[in-house]
């Protein structure tokens, strides 16, 4: 008998591997985290086994930081909660901090929110998917939806005068009215964005290895999810069709004509397509808002307690230099009371919890950070999925780090 | 929005609904940590609730209250139904050190909360298989949402360098008109209660202007103070 | 760098002489293979640097290379947070010499407004900065400066840590110079 006959004839189960588990750790910097996360991976050769998801890397102390100064000092902080949205989150503050006081905006500036907003969802959506591209490869759809970024970052550039943290919300309106050659910048971008969503999808939803990867990959329940309090393209992508612009529309979001996309196996691939759909309505939804949009009109509240009076009134009459060092010094009075107020952000449903005592100062700002909730479903995702699998996982649940751990 | 749901825990618990309100519309209950994971469960299971869709669970730091007697922490939670399209806002009140019962066995997405909610505020949840830290390290000592925990004060875990040209200032000294923080937590929890930073104050007339020897004697403070501050923690690694 | 010398009949027979560190160093700043290290923010800038319109490719500096022992250059790019800390010094241990660090934007130079509890002041409190970058987030020409600048850092071999100093839109310049202000360079 050959020696590696005895292997042979013992049974079958002593052929096998060793049963025990590998401990594998990712991250917390790794090229395919997305951001700044650590999993610790037990696996059974390559099958995930359990996965223990650890954020926490990017915690900046946001609510914290809120504390401590005025109402309107927040907005900053806002900027950089999803920093690849950051109108959404300023736009999100403001209208919860309207509640607080029980004031509306002027229509002229809540459908200048929505296009900015919407502008700043298109910007998401391209990095998103882009970024998901990229990391199985397809590095030329991630520097063609790039380039669209940059076109829209130039509108952004031109009306806040910063490419990326704004800051430009304020409460009781905007920090400043449109400019004058703001409807024809965006009705010009328009085409030309769709134009690149239609060439990043030839590009990829013809490519084999794309779609291998991306369907049936990391699949989400419909239950869990909910259970899990997932909201956004991830909630759609699993089939139900909870959109708060839809749902419990705010601002002016009941005026216009458009669909809410929802998949139904709730796979990387439905995520993917979710999003591209949601470009393709958000370019909608800015076609109707400039044919709505008044030319003129106020685009702050005209409340001396609530709004920063023009530059130039403060250095010529008295009331205003009174009212500006009111605002600067001793902060926007909120009455008291706590409101959650709730908007469609780029991920999902981005709450703002506001409590305030009545002072200058916030008592506490909880936001609801959506990748929180949708990063706590990647667990569900990734079991029982391959290592390689977590990459496009992680893409498609698109975890900004800056709102998840804020 | 959810006036109908209020009705409906109203009629289910009666006396045990313990304060509500609908300030600028947010419907809100009130009631006892004993039945918190009761409401919760006929809040989901209820066909008239349904509230299958979990929104978000947090916690508000009262320290205040305490001198009353007043339990320290307000438990917030947020869910809301998909199909009746409807949200409500539960609220219960929780003592320092007290351990509410976990809320993971209603819904699977309160684990990170919860997990969240001990490591910012302290409040352990009995029941709660998973009780770590979430967004801070384990070395970290205290929990920094509560208002007694001074903003600045940071536990690093590696020993900065000790090289000249990177020291850092702090950014508004006593002596240098308005700090960031407005209001001094520290000072207000010792029964000093100003309203805004010491600079505001100066000029409302709350607060007397400090002289030279006070300024420099608080800036001797902090320099004394300084590098215990920034001495590692044992288990840098 | 050097000198060229055309010691022969025809242009194309020449050489040119020049010192070996200098060589080098010319080698070394034009092929410099990064690691980004992205947390926060200012990753979305460090994207839209490689990306076509400003495309770092241009300086040689585009290859990023995920492994710290194959790269060059530790781009810091966002917010250190303390629990970030430990990660960010074995990272920074694990490259090989020559190697060289800019710190993007201004919470990885200084903390930024994120002055409390969980954030380092700026990686210089953790590991040595060559050039560090203004700006939250800096514009992609300040990064494509911040190259430039450890480019002709690396060239003279100069360890002493720099800033990119702040410019001027030309056209505002330009128009501020007609008025008779003085100029920024």
């Amino acid at each position: 008998m050959e020696p590696a006959d005895d292997i042979l004839e013992c049974d079958d189960e002593a052929l096998e591997l060793p049963a025990d588990p590998m401990r594998l750790n990712m991250g917390p910097s790794h090229p395919a985290m997305h951001g700044t996360i650590r999993l610790v991976l037990d696996l059974d050769g390559e099958t995930v086994m359990n996965v223990d998801v650890q954020p926490g890397y990017l915690h900046r102390g946001f609510e914290k930081s809120c504390e401590r100064g005025t109402w309107g000092q927040v907005f900053p902080y806002t900027d950089r909660l999803n920093y690849v949205s950051p109108m959404l989150n300023n736009v999100g503050f403001a209208l919860a901090a309207e509640k607080l006081l029980g004031i509306e905006v002027p229509e002229r500036c809540q459908y200048y929110r929505v296009i900015l907003g919407e502008l700043a969802r298109i910007t998401d959506h391209f990095t998103c998917n882009g970024a998901a591209a990229m990391e199985l490869g397809a590095f030329t759809p991630f520097l063609w939806l790039l380039k669209v970024r940059d076109w829209i970052w130039d509108i952004l550039e031109k009306e806040t005068g910063a490419r990326m943290t704004h800051s430009f919300g304020r409460i009781g309106g905007m920090a400043a009215p449109p400019t004058d050659g703001f409807k024809d910048d965006v009705r010009a971008i328009l085409p030309e964005v769709e134009k690149v969503v239609m060439e990043s999808e030839r590009l990829l939803l013809g490519n084999r290895i794309f779609l291998d990867r991306m369907q049936g990959v990391g699949v989400l329940e419909k239950e869990r999810a909910l259970a899990l309090g997932v909201t956004g393209p991830v909630l759609r992508s699993t089939g139900v069709a909870y959109d708060v612009r839809k749902d419990h529309p705010y601002m002016v979001y009941d005026r216009f004509d458009f669909e809410v996309p929802v998949g139904q196996d709730g796979d990387n691939w439905d995520r993917f397509m979710v999003r591209m759909e949601e470009i393709r309505q958000s370019l909608r939804i800015i076609r109707q808002a400039l044919e709505q949009m008044p030319d003129d009109g106020p685009i702050v509240v005209d409340d001396p307690r609530i709004v920063l009076p023009p530059k130039r009134e403060v250095y010529t009459t008295i009331e205003a230099t009174i009212a500006h060092f009111k605002l600067v010094m001793e902060g926007l009075r909120c009455p008291k009371g706590a409101v959650y107020s709730f908007t469609e952000g780029g991920n999902g449903e981005l709450g703002f919890y506001l409590v305030s005592d009545g002072s200058g100062t916030p008592y506490r700002v909880r936001v609801r950070p959506p990748c929180w909730y949708n990063l706590q479903a990647a667990r569900d995702m990734l079991l029982g999925d391959m290592v390689a699998d977590i990459v496009p996982t992680f893409g498609s649940v698109n975890m900004i780090g800056g709102e998840c751990d804020r | 929005m959810s006036a109908k749901v209020v009705a409906r825990l109203e009629s289910q618990f009666g006396d045990r609904i313990l304060a509500k309100s609908a300030f600028r519309g947010d419907e809100e209950v009130t009631i006892a940590p004993k039945d918190w994971v009761e409401v919760a469960t006929f809040l989901r299971d209820d066909p008239a609730c349904a509230m299958d869709h979990f929104g978000d669970l947090t916690a508000v730091d009262w320290p205040l209250r305490e001198r009353e007697g007043q339990p320290r922490f307000d438990l917030v939670l947020y869910v809301r139904s998909t199909e009746k399209r409807h949200r409500i806002r539960v609220k219960t009140k929780v003592r320092d050190g007290e351990q509410p019962k976990t809320l993971t066995t209603v819904w699977a997405g309160a684990n990170w909360a919860e997990r969240e909610i001990w490591d910012m505020f302290g409040i352990r949840f009995d029941g709660h298989k998973d009780m770590r830290r979430i967004l801070l390290y384990e070395e970290f000592e205290g929990h920094p949402l509560r208002k007694d925990y001074p903003i600045d004060r940071a536990q690093p875990l590696v020993e900065y360098r000790d090289v000249e040209n990177v020291t850092k200032l702090p950014p508004f000294g006593i002596e240098e008109g308005q700090p960031f923080t407005r209001i001094d937590w520290e000072e207000r929890l010792a029964g000093h209660a100003e309203p805004v930073s010491p600079s505001i104050a100066v000029q409302t007339g709350v607060r007397r202007t400090l002289s030279d020897s006070e300024i420099a004697e608080a800036a001797a403070a902090r320099v004394a103070q300084e590098p215990a501050a920034d001495e590692p923690s044992e288990n840098a690694s | 760098m050097g000198e060229l010398k055309v010691l022969g009949g025809s242009q194309s027979d020449g050489f040119f002489t020049t010192k070996f560190e200098a060589l080098l160093a010319w080698a070394r700043k034009y092929s410099l293979f990064q690691y980004p290290f992205a947390t926060a923010c200012c990753g979305m800038e460090f994207m839209a640097t490689a990306a076509p319109r400003y495309d770092i490719a241009r300086f040689g500096a585009e290859a990023p290379r995920f492994s710290p022992r194959q790269s060059d250059v530790l781009w810091v790019v966002g917010t250190i947070s303390q629990r970030q800390g430990p990660v960010l010094k074995r990272i920074y241990e694990q490259m090989t010499e020559p190697k060289w660090v800019v710190a993007f934007g201004t919470c990885a130079s200084c903390g930024g407004f994120y002055d409390n509890y969980t954030t380092i002041p700026g990686c210089d409190k953790i590991i040595p900065v060559d050039v560090y970058i203004p700006g939250c987030p800096p514009r992609p020409e300040a990064v494509l400066d911040a190259l430039m600048l450890l480019m002709e850092k690396i060239q003279k071999g100069n360890r002493e840590p720099v800033t990119v100093p702040p410019r001027e839109v030309p056209e505002l310049a330009k128009r501020r110079a007609a008025r008779g202000g003085k100029v920024q360079s």
